[in-house]
Formats: C-alpha cells, structure tokens, sequence
C-alpha cells in the first residue's frame, strides 16, 4: 500500500479544524496560524498528488480502503479519477484562498476558522469518494458548519432567512437522492456500497430510468439546477465571504460531482433517458440566471444569479452524455470555481472596505483598489468566455457538445453568454470605473494576503486560457471513464 | 531559422511588451514606449521577412509557409493549432506590419512625451494641459503628459498581439480567440479615458455590439466543428470535396445549404466587426477613444479583420456559386448589407459637424464597398481595397488627431470654450500645419478616388467594375453614387478643416505637431500612393500593361481552381464613372463650403431642409434600438423574469409550500393531533386508571378466586387455541 496522499488530504483541515477548538478563543495568531498551515500543507499535497496523477493511465488511482461497517458492506473508500483530481485541487485553492481573506475576522475566529476547515474536510471527502455512504457521509458533514457559519457571520438582514433557505432546500434534495441511494444498494442485490462495483450491477432498464430523476436532481439542487435554485443566491448572499466563496465555487460542484458520480455513471440508461430534460432545464438555468444577474442592483446577487447561469453550462455538457460536453462540463466546474470565487473575494472586500453592496452606490474604485478591480476584470473577462482565458476553453467544449446533442440548446445558451457580458461590464463600469463616490477617499487599499488570493486565483484562469491541455488531458481520461460506462460514449 | 519558426515568432514580441510593461513599467514612461515600440519594430521587421519570402517563393498559394502543434484534446484527437501564410495573409501581414508600426511611433508624440504633468490631470481623464513658468517669469499653457501613457502602450502592444495572430493563425478557433481578444483590447482602449461617462458607455457599447456579431460567429464555427471535424483553413477552405459537400446538404434554416448557413453566421461576425448595418453603431460612439486607437482599430486594423474574415472564408461563402450564375442567398445578403451600408454611412457622413466622426461614417461606408464585393464575387477588388484603405484610412485618422492636437494647442493658448474637434471651428489650419495638410489631402484623395494619381482610384475602380461586369446594376449604382458622396464629405473635411480663413482664435494659434507625429503622416502617404500601382488593371487604357498587376496574380491565386469572379467583358462604363464621380464630388464640395463664416450654420442645412436633422442624427438608429432592443430586454429581465417569474412563481411555490406545510400543520394540529393524537395520549392515561379501578375487585386477597380465575381463564385460553389449530 502506498502512501495514503488522500487520507491527508481529507482529514488534515479536520484535525486542524479539532486544534483550533482547543485553542483558547483569545490566540487569534495561533488560531489563524494553525489554520493558513493545515491550508497550505492541504494546497501543497493536492498539487502533488495532481501532477503525480497518471492521466495516461487513467482510472482511479491514490486508492486507499478499509473496511467501515462490513456488515452493510459499508468501507472507508478513496480514490481519485480525472474528473474528481480537479475538484480536489480546486478544492484546496479555495479553501486556502478563503483563510487569507478571512485573516482579519474578528468575531468570534476560532470557531469561524474551525468552521471553515470542517467544510473543507467535507468537499475533498466527498470528491474522493469510492463509496455511496461515505460521500453521503461527508456531503451531510458539510450542513452543520455551514448552516452555523451562514447564521453566526453572515449578513445581518439576511443570514437568517438565507441560512434556513439553503439548510432546507439541501436537506430536501439529500434526501431525495438517499432514497434513490438506498434503492441502488438494495436494487443491485449486491449488499454493498462500493461505487466501482454497483457501477457493474447492470440495473435493468426500467429500475434505471425510475430511480434516475431520485438520485440526479436530489444532488443536483446542491449543484443549483432550475428550478431548484432559489437557495443559491439567497444563501450566497446571505454567508460570510470565505462561506460564499466556498459555496459558490466548491459546494455547487459538489453537487454536480455527486450527480454524475451518482446519478449518471451508477445509472447511465436513465441518464440517456433523461438527458434531453436536463438539457432543457439546465439551457433554462443559463438564460434565466444571467437575465436575473443582469437586473440586481445588488453587487453580490449579481455574481449570486451568475453562478446559477454558470452551473447551466456544467449541467448541459453532463447531459449531452458526450465526450466534448463532459470534458467543457469537467473543465467548466474547476474554471468556474475559481472564477466565482475570485468574484465573491473581490465583492467580500469591496464591502468591507465600503459597507455597502448596491451598485448605485458605489463608484470608482479602481483607482482605490486595483488589484481588487484587476481581479474582477479577470474573473469578468473569464465568465463571459473570453479566449485567452480558462472560461473560453472550459464553454467551448460544452457548446460543441450541445450543438451535437441539441443545436438549439448551444443557439440560446450562447444568448446567455451574452448577457453575461452585458452585465459583467455594466457592474465593472458602474462599481470601479464610475464616478467615485464622496466616501470614496477613504476607502483603503486591500490587504498583502488579499492581494496573494487574488494572485493565485488570477494566475490559475490566466494560465488554463493559454495552456488548456494542463487541465483538458487529466479531465479527458476521467470522461474517457465515464463514456465506457455509457456504453463507448 | 525556417521561415516557419519565424511566422511563429511575428505576434510574439507584442504580447511580452504587454506583460513587460504591465509588471516592470507602469510607472515608467519612457521605458514603456521603448518596449511597445521596440516589439512593434521586431514583429514588423520579421514580416517584412516573411512577405519578402512570400512574394518570392514561386507558385506560393500551392506551398504556404504552414506550421502545428497540439494545444487542446478534444475527444479522441488533439485540436491542433499553428500558423500559416498564404497570398491573403502575405498581403494582410504587409500592411498590418506598417501601419502599426506607424501609429505606434505616432502614439508616442500623441500623448505629448517629454511634456511636463498636468496639475489637475487625473488616471481616467484626458490631460488638462500644465503651466510652464518661463526664464522671464512669464506663466505659459502646455499640452501635459498622458497621466496613463503606459498602460496605454501595454493596452495597444496587446492589440498589436491580436491582430498579428489573426493573421498569422491557420484555423478559425484561435483566429476567433484572436478575434475576442482584439475586442477586449477594443473595450479597454475606447474607455481608455474612463473618467467621461461617454467613453465609458461607448466602450460598453461597442463590446456588446461586435459581441452579437461573434455570438452568430461561434456558432458558425461550432457548426463548421460539427460537420466537417476540423477548422483549419486548408482541410476546409482548399478542398474541393469538402466544399461540395456542404454546399449540396441542406440546412434545416431557410432552407440553405450548410455552406449558406454557416458561411452567413460567419458573415455576420464580419457585420459585428466591421461594423455594417445593422450592427455599426459602435464605431462612430468609439471615437471616444484616443486617436491613434482610432486609427489603428476603428480604421486600420481591426474593422478590417472582420472582411479579413469574410475573404477568409469566401470560399466557403460562395460555395456552389460560379462566376456567372445567380448569386446565393448568403452572397445575396453580403452584397445587399454591402451596398446599403455604402450608401447609409456615406449619407450620414454628409452631415457630422466632429472631424473623426466623419471619418468613421467612411470607414463605414468603404468597409461596405468590400462587403458588397465580395457579395458580386469580386474577391481580388475586395482585398486590394481591403489594402490600399487601411493605408489611406490609418493616415486620415492619425492626420485628424494631428488636426486635433493643433488645436488644442490653440485651445490651451486662448482659453477659449470650444470644441477642438468640431471642424466648424477650425479653418484656415492650411498655413498652421502644413505637413498634416499635404498628408491629409493625399488621404483625401485617395479615400474619394482620385483618379490616376491614388490608391483608392484603383482600388475602388476595381470594384464598380466587377459589381457591373457580373451584371449587378443596381449594386453598381448604389456605389456609384456612394462614390459621389463620399467624394464630396471628403472635400467638405478638407475645405472646412484646412481651406479659407480661420474661423476661432483657436484654429489662429493652431501650430504642427512634432515630427514624432508628421513622420509617420508622411511614411502612410507614401503607401496611400503607391500601394495602387501594384494592382492596375491590365486591360486599363495606356497605362494598363505597364506594370504587372501583381496583386491580382497573388492574391487571385487563392481563389484559383474556384473560379475567379472576374470576366472577360470589360466594359468602360464604370471606368468612366470612376473618372468622374471623384472630380465632381471634390469640385462640389469645395465650392459649397470654400467660405463658411464663423459660427455659421452648415450650408447643406438649406438644400437638405427636413432631411438634414435626419443625416445629423444617423437616421435615429440608436433611439431606434433603445427601443426596440433594449427596452424590452429591460423588460424581459426586470419585469417578467425577475418580478413575476423569479418572485411570485419560484419564490411563490416556495412560500407556498411553506404555508402549504403552516397549514397542514395547523389542520393536523386542530383535526389530528388535538382529538386523536393528544386524545389517545390522554385516552390511554385515562383508560389505565378506569381499568385499574375496574379490575380493582379483582384483586381481593383470597387464593380460592385467584384460583378460579386462573383455571377460567385456562379453560377459555385452550379451548379457543383447541378451536383454532383443530
């Protein structure tokens, strides 16, 4: 047995998180300190354990097993294919990201960082899942910190509201999905919850076609597919920024991750059966989320409504059940996890620095904070799908994917493109080219750590613009996986 | 080094002055424009090279210069990308290399280097001017120093990448990516001066304009993906096969063919880009920008990527189209857009009171002569225009931001209130600045076709003769009269601009710029001339035959085995028109306006009468579009999508199911959990206590009746189990 890289990986933020509990509450430089070292060591162990993947080979690799409870043919199962790898990094990135820019919190630290490390425990748990109980377990661990974190730190008028939206919907749609998990288990006559295996179960046709919907949408609403987005926004808003980061740029993809995991390659047949609804919902998700963007007048809605759009592109390459949409989709989610990201931190620190979020009310801030506004281009530039940039080579693929499958659907999801651009540039016209406003002189300039965030996140979708296939050939192996299930694709 | 390697190494340069200036320069001026100007010279050294190589090789359009490499796996196979240089993109590269080296010199002076900060000059604004306090304690107004001029170069330095690897590149993907790019750079330099609410709102329009453009041109290109497998210009554009193929299946749009429908979504990238009706709008709106961005993107380099495009994919466009045969739908539209836009552009540049406004309705209106040429099929007219306006366009352009500058030198002088670049303020600049004025003239020329002596005579001659030698009569007329036009705005800019008296004490104390700024004027003039003998026609009167037409040769050559456009029947009708109409425009012109008083009211406002304010406001197509356009979009998205859609039914079902659930709840509570729940709870409590005292007799303390009872019940209890098992 090798070195167990993803047992670290997983359960270093959770121990770290244990440690700063322990902590007396008054340590804030030791709480921060243990906190930016488990995410660093997470961000260093993950790029190793990216570039030590054989995307020749392919497969799952960095395998670890031991058995849970084998009486329910239940075990400790992790692995990594080239659909999850990215996630993981992504992952990292972000939680690492989202400890630098919560560096100067002052209300309560050590529970909000401990918070923040158990969350991340939870997503990189449930990316390197083997085994449906174990990524039902970590996907569940993720509710309690966040519902906590959403409610404690989050915005004032709305945590509340936002909080229990988000806690709700997500329950509803997990146990939607449990039901469609346990009917597998029992289904596949097999008593066992091992992925790799119930992926050769054969389900017969028609058991395949009724659980589908179960498994698919109940994970998917994590992943905001329409018309189950409504938590979204409101819960975006509503967190913390490192809470939106995480939520926007990882949570979603953990839903999406667990609906092709589950839900596409456990059950492929439904997925064929089903694929031109998805479609047709996630092309709504599209339109309708960048139409709904276009009109908040609030700045963090605005990057809240783009992320529903967003997720639609990731959705219609997953259901187009083919190798250019499921490589634009895999690309897509690590792109847009750091795209939105980079968006909430650059919103996160606008308001700190401002208090305020309606965009008629701000101004001029490039002058104030120009990583902060070169941050926002950047990330602007990649979600209207800019070439030279990672959002163009993640949408291309979907869009080829789509015309394939449906040339309708890549006709009005390339309309949701372009309201994108309309209202990416009026948000950056009025928020940081406008007229400054009168408060406007002391607004400071954002902090060293902030400027380090927006460097990585920045460089990342600088980088995969110009040299895909760093991305493209270890996600191409995890569809090339996928697509032997569906049959050769 | 194989000419190959070199290709690669043309956009190069460019882009690493961008991030050299971005990282290391952005606060140093001089430092900046070195390496801005340094990698231009590079890069247009090195095509010059490759054109040199080009014209040269024999039989080039059978063996460009052609070089791959994987960049990105898609499905089984690697999208592979690479350069290639071929007659259209030799020419392309020869006066792409020049005119931007040009405007990049020009820019350096523009920005009035080596002058001290203004004052009040903020990032975002232009600068206010500085005063200087002379050796005799005298305090004078002098232009000051650009307050952004670095990122200025690094901005244009990333254009220049753009445009070099949209010509260089070999497949329509990165030539799309190239494409954005040039657009993004587009938005950051027409807003480059972001403080004014104009330029900011132009540089947003201008980027959702061209967007709806590239939106129907990503499709195209998906759909090229998806039929053929490729988008590389050779295993589509040079294979007769593949061509076919596409021309004879049917779309399930309008019943085109494939070839239609793609080469029409690709089209109207070219709409986007260059600015054609419906989609031009932008450009005059982006003469908010500095001039030389003007110049070199709204006239030079980047409008001409969009017909760069369109002869790009000609043979795609007019597949299953022969010299002769009635035009296609997708032609059909090209040369109705084409001719249209010529004649609309030419109209509203009648009456445009700004400098550089004029000069976009024409760079409108030329770009429009390529697009209806290329819609008759005059595919060789179309590039050797395509060539000799970028020259004559980038000097108009640079000349007028000359024009500009002297008078804001004036400006700064007098303190006077006016707009230095309404040409009703001008006059009499003749005298002032001399170098701009011969240069401009030269431009002016060109632009209306002088004959013999100009370029654009022989381009644009080339383009009326192949519109009425296909037998297109109306498309021949429309340009014709365009022509005329065109000719006669052109001495209106030149008479009000340069002619007669000076009519503010501005245009008095007006005076040249540095030669940093005429040279390149003079250096584009040369080109405005000479770039036309390289494409006289060889059946032309006297002087045809004297020189080769070398142009037609090379760049004729591409279209070879496809058929050229060009017939045999050369009719000297449109020569004769060409000989005319330039003249007449000019002399009328001149003879209008050769003495406009100060603070008068255009001439044509009298002879025009109604249709004047129809001119000056551009036919109302903006208003037109708020309406139409963007009021229901508005609409679509605050009104329906977010307050009915989003609120009462999203949010609606929600709510609902949560009051939905309050009263169940409330239902349970009343019917359910009260009487039953909360009764049966309190019904066993009570009935415990009742069976208690009931049974209470029972327990009475004397063994016989336990006895009693206990064989009663021994007795029942069996004979029932007896019952039931027997």
């Amino acid at each position: 047995m090798q070195f167990p890289w993803l047992s670290l990986l997983i359960f270093t933020p959770l121990i770290a998180g244990l440690v700063i509990l322990a902590l007396p509450a008054g340590r804030r430089d030791w709480i921060r300190g243990v906190a930016v070292i488990a995410a660093s060591l997470d961000l260093l162990m993950s790029l190793l354990v990216y570039f030590r993947y054989d995307a020749t080979v392919g497969d799952y690799q960095f395998i670890e097993r031991v058995p849970w409870v084998p009486q329910l043919g239940i075990s400790y199962y992790v692995g990594v294919d080239g659909f999850s790898l990215p996630l993981v990094l992504l992952g990292s990135v972000v939680v690492f990201c989202g400890v630098l820019i919560s560096w100067r919190i002052e209300d309560r630290p050590r529970e909000f960082f401990a918070f923040l490390m158990f969350l991340g425990t939870s997503v990189l748990g449930v990316f390197c899942s083997l085994d449906l109980f174990q990524l039902f377990f970590f996907f569940e661990l993720a509710v309690f910190p966040k519902y906590l974190m959403i409610i404690l730190w989050g915005y004032p008028k709305t945590r509340e509201y936002g909080g229990m939206k988000l806690t709700l919907y997500l329950f509803a749609g997990s146990v939607i999905a449990l039901v469609g998990a346990l009917a597998i288990y029992f289904g596949s006559g097999l008593r066992t919850f091992d992925m790799l295996a119930l992926e050769k179960a054969g389900f017969p046709l028609w058991f395949q076609q009724f659980w589908f919907p179960f498994v698919f949408l109940g994970f998917a609403v994590l992943g905001g597919i329409f018309p189950f987005y409504s938590w979204a926004p409101d819960g975006h808003v509503a967190a913390p920024t490192a809470v939106s980061m995480l939520l926007a740029g990882v949570e979603m993809k953990v839903g999406a991750f667990s609906a092709l995991r589950a839900g596409i390659m456990l059950l492929p047949e439904g997925a064929r059966y089903w694929a031109v609804w998805i479609l047709v919902l996630a092309t709504v998700n599209v339109v309708y989320g960048a139409f709904l963007a276009m009109t908040q007048t609030d700045f963090k809605y605005v990057i809240g409504f783009s992320s529903v759009s967003h997720m639609g592109l990731v959705l219609i390459g997953f259901a187009t059940l083919s190798s250019q949409g499921l490589l634009g989709a895999g690309m897509q989610m690590f792109s847009h996890g750091i795209m939105t990201a980079m968006f909430f931190a650059v919103v996160g620190m606008v308001y700190d620095r401002t208090h305020i979020r309606e965009i008629s009310r701000l101004g001029g801030l490039f002058n104030k904070m120009p990583w902060a506004g070169i941050g926002f281009v950047i990330a602007g530039l990649v979600s209207m799908g800019m070439p030279g940039f990672s959002g163009f080579v993640a949408e291309f693929p979907v869009f080829m994917g789509a015309w394939r499958a449906l040339p309708l659907v890549a006709v009005i999801a390339v309309i949701g493109i372009l309201v994108t651009a309309g209202y990416i540039l009026l948000v950056l016209r009025r928020v940081f080219f406008g007229k400054l406003p009168d408060f406007g002189e002391h607004v400071p300039d954002v902090s060293m750590l902030d400027k380090i965030a927006i460097g990585l996140l920045g460089f990342l979708m600088v980088v995969l613009g110009w040299f895909p296939s760093l991305l493209s050939t270890v996600v191409q192996s995890g569809v090339d996986r996928i697509l032997v299930l569906l049959g050769g694709g | 080094m194989t000419i190959e390697t070199l290709i690669w190494l043309i956009p190069l340069p460019p882009v690493l002055a961008f991030f050299l200036i971005a990282v290391f320069a952005f606060r140093n001026r001089s430092l900046s424009h070195s390496l801005a100007v340094g990698s231009a010279v590079i890069s247009w050294a090195v095509s010059m090279v490759v054109f040199y190589q080009a014209v040269t090789t024999p039989a080039f359009n059978h063996h460009p210069f052609v070089s791959q490499i994987n960049w990105l796996p898609l499905g089984q196979g690697w999208f592979r990308i690479g350069v290639q240089v071929d007659p259209l993109a030799a020419v392309t590269l020869f006066f792409v290399a020049w005119t931007i080296l040009m405007i990049f010199i020009y820019s350096v002076g523009y920005h009035n280097y080596g002058q001290p900060i203004g004052e009040h000059d903020r990032p975002g604004l232009q600068p206010h001017g500085a005063s200087v306090t002379g050796a005799d304690g005298k305090v004078t107004r002098v232009p000051s120093v650009e307050p952004m001029y670095a990122r200025f170069f690094a901005f244009i330095a990333l254009f220049a990448f753009g445009m070099y690897a949209l010509v260089v590149t070999d497949n329509l993907l990165t030539l799309y990516m190239a494409w954005e790019i040039m657009g993004l750079c587009s938005y950051l330099l027409i807003g480059f001066w972001y403080g004014k609410p104009s330029a900011r709102d132009a540089a947003v329009k201008a980027f959702l304009t061209t967007r709806v453009g590239d939106m129907f041109m990503l499709l195209g290109l998906v759909a090229l993906y998806w039929l053929t497998g490729t988008l590389n210009y050779r295993l589509i554009l040079s294979n007769p096969g593949v061509l076919e193929q596409l021309s004879e299946a049917t779309s399930p749009v309008l019943g085109l063919s494939w070839a239609g429908l793609v080469g029409l979504l690709i089209f109207f990238g070219t709409v986007g880009k260059s600015a054609q009706f419906p989609l031009h709008v932008w450009l005059p709106d982006a003469m908010e920008g500095p001039t030389p961005v003007s110049a070199m993107i709204h006239a030079a380099t980047m409008v001409s990527a969009g017909v760069y495009l369109a002869l790009r994919f000609f043979p795609l466009i007019s597949a299953g189209w022969t010299p002769g045969s009635a035009l296609t739908p997708t032609l059909m539209v090209m040369a109705a857009i084409g001719a249209f836009s010529a004649l609309f552009a030419a109209s509203i540049a009648l009456a445009q009171r700004d400098i550089k406004r004029v000069l976009a309705y024409s760079t409108i209106s030329q770009l429009a002569y390529m697009v209806a040429a290329l819609g008759v099929g005059a595919y060789v007219a179309a590039a050797f225009h395509l060539v000799t306006h970028a020259f004559f366009k980038a000097l108009l352009f640079l000349g007028s931001g000359s024009v500009i500058h002297g008078m804001e030198h004036g400006v700064l002088h007098t303190g006077e209130h006016i707009d230095p670049q309404d040409m009703f303020n001008m006059g009499g600049l003749r005298k002032k600045m001399p170098v701009t004025f011969w240069t401009f003239l030269i431009g002016g020329l060109a632009l209306s076709g002088f004959p013999l002596v100009t370029a654009g005579f022989w381009s644009k001659d080339e383009i009326l003769s192949g519109a009425l030698d296909g037998g297109y009569t109306v498309v021949f007329v429309i340009l014709a009269f365009s022509a005329l036009l065109t000719a006669f705005y052109t001495a209106r800019q030149i008479t009000l601009t340069f002619l007669g008296q000076p009519r503010t004490g501005s245009a008095e104390h007006a005076h040249e710029s540095k030669p940093v700024m005429t040279l390149p004027l003079v250096g584009l003039a040369v080109f405005a001339v000479a770039v036309g003998w390289a494409g006289i026609p060889e059946d032309f009167p006297i002087l045809g035959g004297l020189l080769p037409n070398w142009f037609e040769h090379f760049v004729g050559s591409m279209l070879a085995g496809h058929g050229e456009g060009r017939l045999v029947g050369h009719s000297s009708l449109p020569l004769i028109i060409s000989l005319i109409v330039a003249p007449l425009g000019l002399g009328l012109g001149w003879w209008v306006y050769r003495a406009v008083p100060a603070k008068a009211a255009d001439p044509l406002q009298y002879v025009l009468g109604p249709v004047y304010p129809l001119l000056k406001n551009k036919y109302y197509v903006d208003e037109l579009y708020k309406w139409i356009f963007i009021r229901p979009a508005v609409w679509l998205a605050d009104v329906f999508t977010v307050q009915w859609v989003d609120h009462n039914v999203i949010d609606g079902i929600v709510d609902g199911i949560g009051r939905l659930g309050l009263w169940l709840g409330r239902v349970f509570s009343r019917y359910f959990d009260i009487p039953v729940i909360t009764g049966t709870g309190d019904m066993i409590a009570f009935g415990t206590r009742k069976l208690g005292i009931s049974l209470k007799w029972i327990q009475s303390g004397r063994v016989q009746q336990y006895m009693i009872l206990a064989i009663a019940v021994m007795v029942i209890l069996g004979g029932t189990l007896y019952f039931l098992l027997a």
